[in-house]
């Protein structure tokens, strides 16, 4: 009887131990010294972000922490440590899109004294990047980001197979021109057919690499750098939201057309699904002549022993019949609203917006969005892709950044996939029910939407 | 059940000095009852936790506008909207017609690969064991490296599926893609979960083909029944509870079947293998539309609770049999 009162006593001691150690003893001691945790993507530049990094702790003694995580599920990792005022990111490298919900929902800190106190201006850096990364609302002096990583969609070329006298002349014989980066995109479609399924060095080619992923963005930051050229735009200027007859426009449908063709003739095959890191691997694996990507990639891509140096050519996004625009890509850096060292984060920004260190960001691989950096005589000469990467940054356009750009883009993969990957309706009946979604989207977001 | 912890007085009274002496140490111990309470106390505490508590939560908000992506608006109580939204919305109900076609396709395929195997390996013969664990092999993966090695293996180009194909067919292997055309993608799905867990339906079956006493084939021998009639007559009316187990089983699962799925194909071409859970998924955690998404879940567990209690009952009416 004893030792079953003991057993009693021993397992009544024990759970409740172990309960209490449960709710006292999770903590963990404080953290030593100061530390900084940043969050972006898992990507060439966030690599050249940490060595850049080191400049700081030396100087500040703030050691720096840092979140990266794949593309693929960087928006819902991020977006969800966001929404749920979590305090794993102290700065964040968030989205372009994100800017509007990232401001109404006051996840970031507005920076606007900050940026008074320090003197640093927004008229010092690119204009596109203070509107695309910063500004919310658009085009108003309210600023909740530093622009961080200036980047846009462009193009790289098989310089090599350009250059061959053999090609060059089986092109000049077929289209009566030099063979030579394209300007429009017809031009771009006439040069990938040319080389679709060309044996080089023994080798069967394809023409060009398209983004067509479905989950997360893929698909509508490709199709969008061809629509944009053909016509295509998110509202009527004038009376905003209002989309029908804007969105689903017959140059708009004719541009959707022009992206489903490029991608059924002049792709390889089992591209149903791709996006930046697909490239790289088609580009990398001498398998496309041409390759659109983002500029972020292009200083990898140079250093490349197989396709890099004099291999490997740049051009900025062709022009479409209505003009020349390129898909905007970047970030800007933000302090995040529930971080519990907020003083030491917007440091940090004070430091990484200096000239100095604007310069060193371009120099390891990063992309400065600095007007210092990127309008020096020199700049141009810095990079073989600095020209292309200067003249896209002039032609840039981006996506919704409202709230509720996720419910938007969404929309667009879907809509766009189901007709360019998957033979769903014609253009126009997709470009149609996109106007539906988006228009319910913004309703349900107490938006006017006006119909004509 | 015996109540230690209060004694009555009488019987203390009656009790030998040496027992009154150890009397109180009993009092200050705990019964057995409350000894089981406090063992069973976190589960149930946790259990509500994360379980009952977040599903009158998610109940609640089906119920509201909530998107998380706009939390700065006022939160509006919608009453049946979310639910109307989605009973008249033709997407949902062509990502439903979807997922049946995939839960009917590969549990029926997994039924006849798995009952096959296991009246296979129900024999004996050599090398018997090793080939089980072969056959096991895949249902011991998890689905996300299985997804991202099949995603490999039908690679258009390197990949050695469509080479195998090439060699049968004289097709040429980079003129099709299993996961990029829509009249091939719904069937790799199937195909590549009927590969992964066929086996688990072998193990079930397998589990009832043993449970089989030898005497009724011994006696069927006797009354010279065929093979095909034991078969026929004994085996499978035998094992029939245990394929509508294995059947349930994989139904759920696969009604609610997502990261596979997700790796393979992200519920395209467009969507022609959106699984009503990769819908779920993205109203709730990419279009962060709350209210929406707690509605379509509660519909999605209506759906499958009540076509479970259903089968449950025929399963166990053919029990009975």
């Amino acid at each position: 009887m004893r030792t079953f009162n003991w057993l009693r006593s021993s397992a009544a001691t024990t759970v409740l131990g172990t309960a209490l150690l449960g709710i006292f003893g999770g903590g963990e001691a404080a953290a030593q010294g100061k530390q900084l945790t940043l969050c972006w993507a898992a990507w060439d530049p966030a690599n050249a972000l940490v060595e850049l990094g080191k400049d700081f702790t030396k100087q500040s003694g703030i050691e720096m922490k840092y979140e990266f995580v794949p593309w693929t599920s960087y928006a819902d990792r991020f977006l969800n440590e966001l929404n749920s005022h979590g305090k794993l990111c102290d700065l964040i490298i968030g989205d372009s899109q994100w800017i509007g919900g990232a401001a109404e929902n006051k996840w970031y800190v507005k920076l606007n004294d900050f940026f008074d106190k320090e003197k640093i201006s927004m008229d010092d850096f690119v204009p596109a990047t203070v509107v695309g990364y910063s500004q919310w609302p658009k085009n108003s002096p309210n600023y909740w980001a530093l622009p961080a990583m200036a980047d846009a969609v462009g193009w790289t070329y098989r310089k090599d197979w350009f250059s061959r006298p053999d090609i060059q002349s089986a092109f000049k014989a077929k289209f009566g021109r030099d063979l030579a980066p394209p300007k429009t995109y017809d031009e771009l479609k006439q040069i990938a057919a040319f080389f679709q399924g060309r044996e080089i060095d023994g080798k069967k080619v394809y023409g060009a690499y398209i983004f067509t992923e479905r989950g997360s963005e893929g698909i509508t930051m490709g199709v969008t750098n061809v629509l944009y050229n053909y016509g295509f735009s998110y509202d009527n200027p004038k009376k905003p939201y209002q989309m029908q007859g804007i969105v689903n426009s017959s140059d708009a449908a004719k541009g959707l057309e022009y992206y489903k063709e490029l991608y059924k003739c002049c792709t390889a095959p089992g591209m149903t699904n791709a996006y930046m890191q697909e490239g790289l691997d088609a580009f990398k694996s001498g398998q496309v002549a041409m390759q659109m990507n983002w500029f972020a990639f292009f200083p990898g891509l140079y250093k490349d022993p197989n396709v890099g140096g004099d291999k490997i050519g740049f051009f900025v996004n062709p022009a479409g019949p209505n003009g020349r625009f390129t898909q905007l890509g970047g970030q800007g850096i933000s302090v995040v609203a529930t971080s519990d060292r907020k003083d030491d984060a917007l440091a940090y920004i004070k430091w990484f917006a200096q000239p100095t260190v604007q310069q060193k960001w371009w120099q390891l691989g990063g992309y400065s969005a600095l007007k210092a950096v990127v309008d020096a005589p020199d700049f141009p000469k810095s990079a073989a892709f600095a020209p292309q990467f200067l003249e896209s940054m002039g032609i840039v356009k981006d996506f919704w950044a409202e709230p509720s750009y996720a419910q938007l883009l969404l929309d667009m993969q879907k809509r766009v996939h189901d007709y360019v990957v998957a033979d769903k309706g014609t253009a126009q009946q997709a470009l149609d029910l996109l106007v539906k979604d988006w228009t319910k989207v913004f309703k349900e977001q107490g938006k006017q939407v006006a119909s004509q | 059940m015996t109540t230690i912890s209060q004694p009555d007085n009488a019987v203390i009274a009656g009790m030998s000095e040496s027992a009154r002496s150890r009397a109180p140490r009993r009092v200050r111990g705990l019964s057995d009852r409350a000894i089981a309470w406090l063992f069973v106390a976190p589960t149930i505490a946790l259990l509500l936790a994360i379980n009952i508590f977040p599903l009158i939560w998610m109940i609640r908000l089906s119920f509201t506008s909530l998107n998380l992506s706009m939390s700065y608006l006022p939160l509006r109580f919608v009453g049946l909207d979310n639910f109307t939204d989605i009973l008249g919305d033709e997407d949902v109900w062509f990502r439903l017609q979807t997922t049946a076609q995939f839960v009917i396709w590969s549990v029926t395929l997994q039924v006849i690969i798995g009952f096959g195997l296991a009246l296979l390996i129900n024999r004996q013969f050599r090398g018997h064991s090793f080939w089980t664990t072969i056959i096991l092999l895949p249902m011991m993966l998890s689905p996300a490296v299985v997804g991202n090695f099949w995603t490999l293996l039908l690679q258009p180009q390197i990949g050695p599926f469509n080479y195998l194909i090439s060699l049968f067919t004289g097709v040429p292997p980079s003129s099709f893609s299993m996961t990029g055309q829509v009249s091939l993608a719904p069937w790799t799905i199937v195909l590549v979960d009927t590969w992964m867990w066929a086996p688990y339906v072998m193990l079930i079956c397998l589990a009832g083909l043993r449970s089989i006493p030898d005497y009724i084939y011994e006696a069927a021998e006797v009354d010279r029944a065929s093979a095909w009639r034991q078969f026929w007559s004994i085996t499978l009316p035998m094992t029939v509870p245990f394929l509508m187990l294995a059947v349930l089983f994989r139904a759920i699962e696969n009604f609610k079947m997502f990261d596979m799925v997700n790796l393979l194909t992200s519920g395209g071409p467009g969507s022609t293998t959106e699984l009503v859970s990769i819908t779920l998924k993205r109203a709730a955690f990419e279009k962060w539309r709350t209210g929406y998404s707690s509605a379509l879940a509660i519909i999605l567990f209506v759906t499958v609770f009540g076509a479970a209690n259903i089968y449950v009952k025929a399963l166990n009416k053919v029990k009975q049999r």
